[in-house]
């Protein structure tokens, strides 16, 4: 099935999923509270934004001489740096260093870049063990399915769901409690770390100016995962690089104000290369991979270079209507929400992607939240002009000349007008059913009537 | 002054009341109104749709209309956004780049028109109802149009005011209504029970496709709740 | 050409096409004249008052708020009295710590048996400790966070494989805030940085579960933060 008509199809089941719709309303209104308290700790949030939406700017409009330093600092330090133009090359960089390793096991913490180029499968395919360290993650990866939020991946699941999942799949005794849901992944997981040959994990940001890379998590799971293994492998995207240590003062408050509403996550740190002599811990190796996969080809876009300026903090998903009553699931791309709908069609194609930018109301609240003030909505208006004229639709290109002809004139506005009352006589007879042109508006909503008189007929009557 | 009011098409055609209700209005301030008779769409049907080509043909009689205009003021928050901030992207690198930018400078949502420009906070309205509010996503964001419209329902006379607590949009949005009607009614419904819950009778609001989708919506669950504009309300009485 | 200078060369390429600057929707595009982000942190995110008082109190409302266990003692001794008591109520029996002062101090006044990380360790033996005992480079006020690295506080694993945490600090460690944080580490380390540096903000948790807020994840349950 297309990704437009499986978009539809299961955004029709879940609308009607009123059980979805109240378990995500009741979690992000928790999230807004939270959030809006941390927000109001700020002596000025908007200039906060601004100045985080020019740090941003500044990486990624100097990307080529940030990354050059970011690498060669991470190298003088001995630290193994790959360039990767595609996800394919990705894998094959990260399979040939567990190769090398003759690695068995595998810990992974969050990376959605990881997601991305469908590393897991890869893994597996070779016969690897991978095992998802972040809960969420833990969680959706025994379900064998996708993160259903970039920050929040089983945001979709109650506890008695979860606690189902982990009597099933590891032998637990069922329980409601959180808390000992929580245990029981941490019992699980703590030998993985401790036996695993190779700690995986992604970055949140990429220090130019320090060579280091930068992970924010509140469980330690990644702390664990690159203090254990011998071998640490980073995968981060090239747009990731921050060109100053301090930027992270600012941004680092702002990625949890805005994407957990919690005024700063439990760990935030910074790697600049394996052990180091005298450090009595740490791996061995170290290797960072670079993805470009294809956004060198959004950065070329200078009217929509800015999306490459996010932090993924998910906070749009947490403001979008539309999210909220579809689901993470439904859009069938790794990154979903306001930011996915913008940058899949640069990453995956216009043509088969542009239905996301259309799959909007326009209501700007992810433009709004955005903290590094990405032009967001006006994006999505952005990639719909641009399928347009990359492949119009005839049918629509002449109703629009059509209605351009007829809305210019004032003598064929009121024909049509008049065509219109003479219409809606009939309409009743084909209202609400397969036969009615409007079926789209009247299958589930009334539409009002062509009023008696109109305003410019009473605006010609005054006068 | 001398205000231009523009009327979009669905006004004119399905709630006429509402820009009947603005002239009035404005008039009683004592201004002279004109309504040109020549324009009647903005040009966002085709601009959202990706057809910037047709939506220009359209956006151009409106900045040949309204050229000569003291102050526009615009009678739809989703109108008034397509003038007043996506006209220069869509004349953006044309010959009309410059015009559309000081017709931005122009234009207006009506109750921003009321209090910022007029400096006018109290019409004199009388309306005996519980009602609660929908901002209009364009008038709220893209025109900044929030505390407006509370500053002059708080002088009606009689009226009380209920909020809903939750800012969201309705699920309109144009075309999306009809392209995605499902999504559309799933916010409309999350809506239309945000309303509900307040115990209002009526929702007021600054964005007339706004209430045609949420009337659309009530009328089909049978909710005795009503719509209705602003500008219906603030001529009341 | 290897696939560093095709990456770099696309990125060469693509940035021959101006972008506008954020926030300046329809303004000229002009370049940043220089980062603005440094210097005027501060104006924006939270505000901490100057004097040392300021500080305890702020470092100690966001140490509750976030369910770590902040001590303000007059002396190292008190901070012996204080976990040796930690110590009977959990049952220590065995502590990871590394050498330093602080941990020196306290270590040989607890009277138990201590994994040292300072020269490597046995990973078994440390996820056997109770309790993690690691010094620091600094205090947040406005956080609540404890900035330590790999060289202050005895590796990467020892602040976050015990289930509890103990951090000693001195006063003059407590900062006011972000910016004068990260100033500490540059002055500190500015030459020549640790490979690990970490802002710990609390003890471990996680909101994946419905969004409700569990501690201790993977990470310790319990922060225990003394600083005399």
């Amino acid at each position: 099935m297309k990704p437009a008509q499986q978009f539809k199809t299961q955004a029709t089941v879940m609308t009607h999923d009123l059980h979805h719709r109240e378990l995500i309303h009741t979690a992000l209104s928790k999230y807004e509270a939270v959030r809006d308290q941390s927000k109001a700790a700020y002596q000025d949030w908007q200039a906060a934004r601004q100045a985080a939406a020019e740090a941003k700017w500044e990486a990624v409009n100097h990307l080529d001489e940030y990354l050059v330093e970011f690498s060669n600092k991470l190298e003088a330090r001995g630290t193994k740096v790959h360039w990767a133009s595609t996800g394919l090359q990705a894998k094959e960089i990260i399979l040939g260093i567990i190769r090398e390793k003759k690695a068995r096991s595998i810990v992974k913490s969050k990376a959605m870049t990881s997601e991305e180029i469908h590393l897991n499968e890869a893994l597996a395919e070779e016969g690897f063990e991978v095992v998802e360290s972040d809960l969420g993650e833990f969680i959706v990866q025994l379900r064998k399915e996708p993160p259903y939020h970039i920050v929040f991946p089983a945001m979709h699941l109650t506890r008695g769901e979860i606690s189902e999942l982990f009597a099933r799949e590891l032998g637990s005794a069922p329980t409601q409690s959180p808390e000992e849901l929580t245990m029981i992944a941490r019992r699980v997981l703590r030998q993985k770390y401790i036996r695993a040959d190779i700690g995986f994990t992604g970055a949140n940001f990429a220090v130019a100016e320090t060579g280091m890379i930068s992970i924010t998590e509140n469980e330690g799971n990644a702390r664990l995962t690159a203090a254990l293994p011998k071998v640490m492998i980073s995968l981060l995207g090239i747009e990731k690089v921050v060109p100053r240590l301090e930027d992270l003062a600012l941004l680092l408050p702002m990625l949890s104000t805005i994407g957990t509403g919690q005024p700063l996550t439990c760990y935030n740190s910074f790697y600049g290369g394996p052990r180091q002599p005298g450090e009595p811990d740490g791996p061995d190796e170290f290797h960072v991979v670079l993805l470009d996969n294809r956004r060198t080809e959004l950065l070329a876009d200078g009217e929509q270079r800015d999306a490459l300026h996010c932090i993924r903090c998910g906070g749009c998903l947490n403001v979008c209507p539309i999210f909220r009553n579809v689901g993470g699931h439904t859009y069938h791309t790794t990154y979903s929400g306001p930011i996915g709908s913008v940058i899949t069609p640069h990453l995956r194609g216009l043509q088969e992607w542009k239905h996301l930018s259309f799959a909007s109301s326009l209501c700007g609240a992810c433009t709004e939240t955005c903290p590094v003030k990405i032009n967001l909505h006006h994006h999505l208006l952005h990639n719909r002009r641009n399928a347009a004229r990359q492949k119009p639709s005839m049918f629509e290109k002449v109703a629009f000349k059509l209605f351009a002809f007829v809305i210019n004139r004032p003598s064929l506005y009121r024909s049509s007008k008049r065509a219109g009352r003479l219409l809606q006589i009939f309409h009743p007879l084909v209202k609400g059913t397969r036969f009615d042109p409007a079926y789209a508006w009247t299958k589930t909503r009334d539409l009002p009537p062509i009023a008696r008189q109109t305003f410019k007929e009473y605006w010609r009557q005054r006068s | 002054m001398t205000i231009t009011l523009f009327v979009p098409c669905f006004v004119d055609l399905m709630f006429p009341n509402v820009a009947i209700s603005m002239v009035r209005i404005l008039e009683r301030l004592g201004h002279k109104v004109e309504c040109p008779g020549e324009i009647a769409c903005c040009g966002q049907p085709a601009y959202n749709s990706g057809y910037w080509d047709e939506a220009r043909t359209v956006a151009v009689k409106v900045l040949e209309h309204l050229e000569g205009s003291e102050a526009i003021v615009i009678g739809s928050g989703s109108c008034g956004a397509m003038l007043h901030v996506f006209y220069a992207e869509l004349f953006a690198a044309t010959a009309y780049e410059r015009q559309a930018k000081a017709l931005a400078k122009k234009c207006y949502e009506f109750s921003d028109f009321l209090v910022t420009k007029l400096g006018v906070t109290d019409l004199g309205a009388r309306f005996p109802a519980k009602v609660t509010f929908h901002d209009g996503c364009h008038g709220l964001r893209e025109l900044g149009a929030f505390k407006q419209p509370r500053q002059l329902l708080s002088n009606v006379k009689e009226l009380e005011l209920v909020e809903m607590g939750e800012q969201v949009c309705c699920g309109f949005g144009g075309t999306f209504a009809a392209k995605f009607p499902m999504i559309s009614t799933a916010m409309g419904e999350v809506k239309c029970s945000l309303a509900q819950k307040t115990g209002a009778e009526y929702i007021v609001s600054n964005d007339s496709s706004c209430l045609m989708h949420i009337q659309g919506l009530l009328t089909r669950q049978g909710s005795r709740m009503k719509t209705i504009h602003l500008a219906e309300v603030l001529a009341n009485g | 050409m290897n696939e560093r200078e095709l990456i770099l060369g696309r990125i060469r390429e693509a940035l021959k096409v101006p972008a506008p600057l954020p926030g300046h929707h329809g303004d000229e595009r002009s370049s940043l004249t220089s980062a603005t982000v440094p210097t005027q942190v501060r104006q924006w995110l939270p505000a901490i008052g100057e004097s040392f008082a300021d500080r305890v109190k702020a470092f100690r409302r966001k140490c509750s708020e976030l369910k770590a266990d902040f001590h303000a003692l007059d002396s190292e001794g008190d901070c012996v009295k204080l976990l040796t008591d930690v110590r009977d109520r959990e049952q220590w029996k065995r502590l990871g710590a590394h050498r330093g002062d602080l941990t020196d101090f306290v270590c040989s006044r607890l009277g138990l048996p201590i994994c040292n990380t300072d020269k490597g360790y046995d990973v078994a033996g440390l996820e056997s400790c109770d309790a993690g005992l690691t010094e620091c480079d600094a205090l947040v006020a406005q956080t609540g966070s404890v900035l330590l690295t790999s060289r202050s506080a005895g590796g990467r694993a020892l602040s976050v494989l015990p289930p509890h945490h103990v951090v000693l600090a001195r006063r003059e460690q407590l900062v006011r805030d972000l910016p004068e944080a990260f100033a500490v580490l540059k002055k500190k380390y500015g030459s020549n940085y640790p490979s690990f540096i970490s802002f710990i903000t609390g003890p471990s948790r996680t909101g994946d579960i419905e969004r409700i807020l569990v501690l201790g994840a993977h990470g310790p349950k319990k922060l225990t933060i003394c600083c005399f």
